[in-house]
């Protein structure tokens, strides 16, 4: 949804519309540089963006660099996503308050409906926050958490000029560029330094219309198509997805879990990284006095052994049905359960994995040993 | 007391139950008879629910008892952890946590007007009793009425006052087998899943709910698709780590599937093949 004419922003007019936002109550979280990362946090300006920043991402790599200009948005995805807002790591349900004998009653946690905008959000995260959405707005469960963050939430985007070595959204169709889905989407354009903008909801233009803004021209459209074409040539990683629900599940069996398997860690650092992974368990503790028992639910990883604990044992305890769990439910079983993919080509999973293992190599080393051929061909894979 | 027939409790808040009475099965099973603060919620055979211990945490327990009276709760409780472990040792009176029903009930109506054939394993007589009293409730809707109980001993045998009362009964046809026998027992040796090329119903027109470990349920199924059963006719009821109960969690995927979501009762062809993957 595209409404009415894009325009030009100025660095100042962003610096306004974060104070707008925060004069209107919204937290503002968008990205900063700490502790040699570009991570979310609370924004009070552009003053806190990582101006002049850029990264160089890889397998098991990750280094920040100067640019040779002020850009605010030059960079990739860094270890934070927007899942972090929206359902917290840890986060209590409910409170059992004891009767002092063998009863107890129990007091559910109010789930205030937050103000908050994430500002330079991706469209690899766009798709992921409409990933999270199908399974904790549209499943059997609205889930109270995730809705109370949700419902009020504003977006606004930047589509990306600077892909990073670990990037492959062109192949899962989720960037550089941004069609929709967002209040407000910028492309940073530069000499001189302005954001195209465009609005994408009736939010977005009410926004807009509280800015000092001016009318974009052809020349800033064809630099931004130019921008976005390029970027997409800059991706470092390229995923093969035809046929790859139909891949992954008929070679379950195939000799690369093995291979694998040798080198993960089982650390369940993608998991963490990862935008879309939603899978959390419950946690019971009491205070020290046992008057009151806390229920505390915070996110879980399908590599953590206990993860898949039934009575007889844990059902996935080598390394190797955990990663190919892990693999194939992002990028086949996610397609039967939820109607999408799972994988949004943001590359954190690939950045962030200690030992540098590629979802996209392990599928392309699939692929060119298909399990499925050599069946039918009678060789061996 | 007032019975809500509510769709599933999509809540992740739990409700107090009072515990009213514990029935020591075998020497680690016991079934909890519980009774809730407030209105009763009514289920269906199979559905299971999440099982809160005071400060200890949750299990996910299916239902073990008739359905007719959802006033008093049972679940058939084996210790193997922290919280069954907790459940095993509580004392009439205490409170528990419980929500529920969740999950996809035993489609006992396709069996209307056919055999109905039950297979269990162990304390896998538990998810499938509630079915049994249904039917038994309802008996004139069906034709025959088959139990397949089995169980490694003797003394790992559940629900024996029940197996007493239908061996009784010509309304159903019982037979219990035991792995191992000990001195004494006169019954029939060996795994439950020999029992089904002789037993008498029709294969063609019956409707099989089978639970217990995977492999006997996957064997249970060989032989019922040996003596000619439709596949879509065989129904499992699957087990896996659960922890939300509505969907979120994602601990109990199985390749495609959500247990909670889709399940835990399956027709054969949903979940056969999935069965026979090594730790999917």
């Amino acid at each position: 949804m595209e409404l009415d004419a894009p325009v030009l922003l100025s660095v100042d007019d962003l610096d306004t519309l974060i104070a707008t936002l925060r004069t209107d109550g919204y937290r503002v979280i968008g990205p900063t540089v700490r502790d040699g990362a570009i991570v979310h946090a609370e924004l009070t300006g552009v003053g806190d963006l990582p101006r002049g920043w850029t990264d160089e991402q890889g397998p098991g790599s990750y280094r920040l660099h100067r640019r040779d200009d002020d850009a605010l948005f030059g960079y990739a995805v860094g270890p934070s996503s927007p899942r972090r807002e929206l359902l917290p790591p840890r986060h209590r349900l409910w409170t059992a308050v004891s009767d002092g004998d063998v009863g107890f009653r129990v007091r559910e946690e109010e789930h205030v409906p937050a103000k908050l905008a994430l500002l330079g959000v991706r469209g690899c995260e766009l798709a992921a926050i409409a990933v999270q959405d199908r399974v904790f707005l549209h499943g059997l469960y609205e889930d109270q958490v995730y809705t109370a963050n949700r419902q009020d939430l504003l977006l606004v985007a930047v589509e990306c000029g600077t892909p990073s070595g670990s990037c492959f959204c062109a192949s899962m169709g989720t960037g550089p560029g941004i069609d929709g889905g967002a209040d407000l989407t910028l492309t940073e354009l530069f000499d001189p330094h302005r954001f195209l903008t465009r609005a994408g909801s009736t939010r977005g233009q009410e926004l807009l219309a509280q800015l000092d803004h001016t009318g974009a021209g052809a020349a800033d459209q064809d630099e931004r198509t130019h921008r976005m074409d390029a970027a997409a040539e800059q991706m470092g990683r390229h995923l093969d997805t035809t046929d790859l629900h139909d891949l992954l599940l008929g070679n379950l069996e195939h000799p690369r879990w093995d291979d694998v398997a040798e080198r993960c860690l089982a650390c369940t650092n993608c998991t963490l990284v990862c935008p879309t992974c939603f899978c959390t368990t419950m946690e019971d503790t009491t205070s020290l006095t046992g008057d009151e028992a806390y229920r505390d639910r915070r996110w879980d990883s399908c590599f953590a052994l206990g993860f898949s604990h039934t009575g007889p044992g844990s059902v996935r305890s080598s390394t190797r049905a955990r990663y190919r769990q892990w693999c194939t439910h992002k990028l086949a079983t996610w397609i039967d359960q939820f109607g999408t993919s799972g994988c949004v080509g943001c590359g954190r999973c690939i950045t962030w994995c200690p030992v540098g293992i590629d979802i996209t190599e392990e599928v392309a080393a699939i692929r060119a040993t298909d399990g499925r051929r050599a069946a039918r061909t009678g060789a061996s894979p | 007391m007032t019975i809500v027939d509510t769709p599933p409790q999509r809540t992740l808040t739990t409700r107090p139950y009072v515990v009213s009475t514990v029935r020591q099965q075998t020497h680690d099973i016991v079934t909890v008879d519980i009774r809730p603060e407030r209105e009763a919620i009514a289920f269906a055979p199979g559905q299971f629910d999440m099982i809160y211990v005071y400060g200890v945490g949750e299990a996910a327990l299916s239902i073990s008892s008739d359905p007719a009276a959802p006033q008093l709760l049972s679940h058939t409780i084996r210790a193997v952890g922290w919280v069954t472990r907790a459940l095993n040792h509580l004392q009439p009176g205490t409170t528990i946590g419980v929500r529920g029903p969740y999950g996809r009930p035993w489609p006992l109506a396709d069996a209307e007007g056919r055999d109905l054939v039950v297979i269990a394993g162990g304390i896998g007589l538990a998810p499938v009793r509630p079915a049994l009293l249904a039917a038994l409730a309802q008996r004139e809707r069906f034709r025959r009425v088959v139990l397949l109980v089995g169980a490694r001993s003797p003394r790992d045998l559940v629900f024996r006052d029940d197996l007493d009362v239908w061996a009784a009964d010509p309304a159903i046809d019982v037979h219990v087998t035991v792995d191992s026998a000990v001195r004494g027992w006169v019954g029939r040796v060996g795994v439950v899943t020999k029992l089904i090329p002789a037993v008498p119903f029709d294969p063609e027109d019956a409707v099989a709910l089978v639970c217990g470990p995977e492999v006997m349920m996957r064997f249970a199924a060989e032989g019922l698709i040996a003596r000619g059963m439709p596949t879509d006719r065989i129904h499992v009821t699957l087990e896996r780590n659960m922890r939300c109960g509505v969907g979120t969690c994602g601990h109990c995927q199985l390749g495609p599937t959500l247990l909670c979501r889709d399940g835990p009762v399956y027709a054969w062809p949903e979940v056969g093949e999935l069965m026979s993957v090594r730790e999917l």
